[in-house]
């Protein structure tokens, strides 16, 4: 029997992912970023809320089991807060829109005359706090792109993206990123084992007393992880000529002052002429410089992950929405930012909403994480 | 392969030198077994031949260590990282990378290796050490035998010559352990690997080592020569010793062999010895319930209900039980960490919990002084609820040594930790340090509780929990890191205690340990109870949590050297 192997349906569908068809970290940041992009560029509640959905979609489609894939929750909550807390201080602080729908007054506290323009309570009007929620919502949503990002990109893979000669810093990162979960259990656990000792395990003479137990945890932990990573070879460099070191060093730091003379030139009124060319030039030297700076590590990548038809989707799917959105800025402004002075109800244009969904192609494309419970 | 020349290790502030003049060779291929008490420098050795001795520790060493003609005073340890792989006492402080693949491949991308040897090396050490299934699961998510695993498989990868291993199974229950040391026998037998280990549990390595170093004598010979002579052996030494076998069998297959003598002379007579008396005046235990786990649904639901049932009609005539579980189920998130849990623990009475690594024995534990609140079912310490109970008043009813005894210690000197002790327990100033120098003779009040052996920091924390004088006492792991000596001096304890009315549970993997100690054992897999009976019949019928003793002289119930040596 020989089993058919031409182009059916069935080639297209996303294959069960493993390590080989792994997704690089870099398309799903692009892609995430894409949708970040998009999201600062319209303050509609209902295209911002497609935009969270979007993400969620693709999150709850896409994402392993792995600990950091479990923070996607955990950046939802903080969007939620940031909406909370933009709310509250506009309740608070007043806001400087005009409106006439007065909803209530806050007792007004008296600040004196130096300063003026500042104002703690008083009338709260419906406009300023519809614009407070808009305000709230986009950054919230930027929040929940980058918890997307993070939930489905594994964040120690995304180094191995990094040229050679930034990667051991990049290790020395991340290990250090892995220190703030360990800690919160070292609390957790010590707190618990307070009522061991017959203590009471809340309050803050709890957190207090087993500060510097925490602290020593962490301390002898790091050596350990120190220790444990020179054993291994971290740190290990190759001999180079010294004239390979010299260009290395001139190649990078010109390139740097090249870089900041250029932005400078750009940024400025009058040196518009020299400043592209003095960029470019320090970017060049400087990227050369790293590449260089590169032979000083021996190292070498296991299984990198590779940038894929299936990266260009999803990447491209990201970006398409960002520049869609900028491009719907320019046909259809007020549908995008709906008036807040006068109050009208926003309402979901067609076209703009139809390039969100582009942002769903991930869910699709993207290999799919093996079913197990 | 390994050489040490006059080598003696110092390290700053101590007076005198943690090693003084050792002089070895380890020839290639051989496993060599560290033994030694505690405190006599084995893990200063095993970092001196990885070069973290003295480049991490710091210290000074004099001498000349040189491992595959490199000498470690000119080499840092990362460039000794291709002719050496060490694992720490703690596999998750080894860890670089978040997942199985990627930390059997570090090490390699280190030391640059091309990336197609680099595949062809992670896919052979994932068969070698049967990690295959886990390649692509996060460290975080595995358990104590698997961390093992990967750390023994993450300093494999670069194919070092010499593998240098400190305590490599004194987290992992017996099974695990086994696997770790199968494999390393492997890697000795078929790679010519030279693996130099550390290790108290002499009763799990000393049969696979080809030699064995006695520190702190510093001398090496064959494993039979020097277990002859060692203040540290396991059970299957000491019984030859006590029998007189010659040459002194190491295996318990050697030392069955040799046994029929012995068991001849034991014959008829009554296997109890030295806890006899406690064993029979402790209440009759309970039959082994949940008959295996086997049948599902309906009979095992019956099957409960008619447990149930009996129980209450018994419990009538004997006198209330000192800790009383009740179809106790624990669910931590989705996953239920105990299931219908029945257990009673009286005055006077010592129990063993026993079990793999995640069974559940820790979270039974923490329910049973109220760290954790039951998801259902029924918890009583002397009639009260744990979990509801105030801190202070519930230390006065049950006490609890964690698995970390550093936990319990907030002070930064013995004498002030004693004095927070009685304050927490509401006794008369002195009440624990008493206890202290009565158990732990010889520290000084002015000593910090880090600068404490493990052993002595145990000690510390059991008597800072005896303070209250709970009747019930609970701990959790006591003899990791312990050696022989140690172990003895908190067995004699323990007994004592016992025999004063405490009632102890112990979760543990030390099979001997739960032999020499516990009336009772009970055995927990997957968050339930198996089997629940007296020690000698739960464990003689079990191959993983038999003792050695058990295994030499069944089918006699015997245990222990100690009930050997009583009877003849």
């Amino acid at each position: 029997m020989i089993q058919k192997t031409g182009p059916g349906l069935s080639t297209f569908a996303a294959p069960e992912a493993s390590r080989a068809n792994a997704l690089h970290a870099g398309a799903w940041w692009l892609w995430a970023l894409g949708l970040a992009v998009a999201a600062s560029r319209t303050t509609n509640p209902l295209l911002l809320g497609l935009l969270v959905g979007v993400a969620g979609y693709v999150v709850a489609a896409r994402r392993t089991d792995a600990p950091w894939a479990r923070s996607y929750g955990a950046f939802v909550k903080l969007g939620l807060f940031v909406v909370f807390l933009r709310v509250v201080f506009s309740l608070l602080l007043g806001s400087p829109i005009p409106g006439t729908h007065e909803l209530f007054t806050l007792p007004e506290v008296p600040l004196p005359d130096w300063a003026q323009g500042v104002r703690i309570g008083g009338r709260v009007t419906a406009e300023q706090l519809v614009f407070a929620l808009y305000d709230g919502a986009k950054l919230a949503t930027l929040l929940i792109c980058v918890g997307a990002a993070n939930a489905l990109a594994n964040p120690a893979r995304l180094l191995k993206s990094l040229p050679g000669a930034l990667y051991e810093v990049g290790v020395a990162v991340v290990v250090a990123m892995t220190f703030a979960p360990n800690m919160v259990a070292d609390v957790a656990r010590l707190r618990t084992a307070r009522r061991l000792r017959g203590r009471p395990t809340g309050g803050v003479r709890a957190v207090l007393q087993i500060g510097l137990p925490v602290l020593e945890g962490a301390l002898e932990r790091s050596i350990a992880v120190a220790a444990s990573m020179d054993a291994r070879g971290y740190g290990r460099t190759a001999l180079v000529p010294a004239s390979v070191r010299r260009t290395t060093n001139v190649l990078t730091l010109g390139g740097l002052l090249g870089v900041c003379a250029g932005s400078y030139g750009l940024l400025a009124a009058e040196g518009a002429g020299y400043g592209l060319p003095l960029l470019g030039a320090g970017l060049l030297a400087a990227m050369a410089g790293l590449r260089l700076g590169g032979r000083r590590t021996v190292r070498t990548r296991y299984r990198p992950d590779r940038w894929g038809p299936r990266a260009w989707l999803v990447a491209g799917s990201g970006v398409a929405v960002a520049v869609l959105m900028i491009w719907a800025n320019a046909y259809a402004p007020e549908a995008l930012h709906p008036g807040v002075v006068p109050l009208e109800a926003p309402e979901l244009p067609l076209w703009p909403a139809v390039s969100i969904l582009v942002g769903l192609l991930p869910a699709f494309v993207a290999p799919a994480p093996k079913e197990n419970a | 392969m390994i050489r040490f020349e006059n080598v003696s290790v110092r390290y700053e502030d101590d007076t005198e030198p943690t090693l003084r003049g050792v002089d070895l060779t380890v020839p290639e291929g051989e496993l060599v077994l560290l033994v030694g008490p505690s405190g006599v420098g084995k893990s200063t050795l095993l970092g001196a031949v990885s070069g973290l001795v003295p480049h991490f520790t710091g210290g000074t060493l004099t001498g000349r260590v040189t491992v595959d003609g490199r000498d470690t005073r000119t080499h840092p340890p990362r460039e000794l990282a291709d002719v050496v792989g060490t694992v720490g006492q703690d596999p998750s402080a080894h860890f670089v990378t978040d997942t199985v693949e990627d930390e059997l491949a570090y090490g390699m991308e280190s030391l640059g290796l091309a990336p197609a040897v680099m595949r062809r090396r992670v896919e052979e050490t994932l068969d070698l050490l049967g990690l295959a299934e886990l390649r692509d699961r996060p460290i975080a998510t595995l358990s104590g035998g698997q961390r093992q695993r990967v750390a023994i498989g993450s300093v494999l990868t670069p194919h070092p010559k010499v593998l240098v291993l400190d305590e490599p199974t004194s987290a992992l229950d017996p099974s695990a352990a086994e696997d770790v040391l199968a494999v390393l026998q492997r890697l000795v037998h078929d790679l010519g690997t030279t693996v130099l280990l550390a290790e108290h549990r002499l009763e799990r390595v000393v049969q696979y080592a080809d030699q064995v170093l006695l520190l702190p004598e510093g001398v090496m010979g064959s494993p039979a020569e020097i277990m002859a002579v060692s203040p540290v052996h396991p059970p299957v030494v000491a019984l030859g010793r006590l029998a007189g076998w010659e040459p002194l069998p190491l295996t318990v297959r050697d030392a069955r062999r040799r046994a029929g003598e012995l068991k001849g002379r034991l014959e008829g007579r009554d296997p109890a010895g030295l806890l006899a008396g406690l064993r029979d005046s402790a209440p009759p235990a309970f039959e082994a319930r949940g008959s295996g786990g086997g049948a599902p649904g309906f009979g095992k639901g019956r099957g409960g209900g008619l447990n149930l049932f009996k129980r209450r009609r018994t419990e009538s005539d004997t006198p209330t039980p000192l800790l009383h579980v009740e179809a106790l189920a624990v669910r931590r998130g989705r996953v239920e960490a105990l299931r219908r849990i029945d257990l009673q623990v009286h005055a006077g009475e010592t129990v063993a919990l026993m079990g793999r690594n995640g069974a559940g024995k820790s979270t039974l534990l923490s329910t049973l002084v109220g760290m954790i609140a039951p998801t259902s079912g029924t918890v009583r310490v002397a009639g009260r609820v744990p979990h509801t109970t105030a801190p202070g008043e519930l230390i006065r009813q049950v006490g609890l040594v964690p698995q970390e005894p550093r936990d319990l210690l907030y002070a930064d000197s013995v004498a002030a930790e004693c004095a927070a002790a009685d304050a927490d327990a509401g006794t008369a100033p002195g009440t624990c340090r008493a206890l202290v120098s009565e158990l732990l003779p010889g520290v000084a009040d002015g000593t910090h509780p880090r600068d404490l052996s493990e052993g002595q920091r145990l000690t510390l924390a059991l008597a800072v929990v005896l303070t209250g004088s709970p009747p019930l006492l609970l701990l959790d792991e006591p003899t990791r890191g312990l050696d022989y000596a140690a172990k003895a001096r908190l067995v004699t304890h323990l007994r004592s205690l016992a025999a004063d009315g405490h009632a102890i549970v112990l979760a543990t993997h030390d099979v001997e340990l739960a032999a020499e100690l516990a009336h009772r054992v009970v055995i927990i897999a997957d968050g339930e109870v198996v089997a629940d009976g007296p020690t000698a019949e739960v464990v003689v019928s079990s191959p993983a949590f038999s003792p050695q003793v058990a295994k030499i002289l069944a089918p006699q119930h015997w245990l222990t050297v100690e009930q050997v040596e009583e009877a003849l």
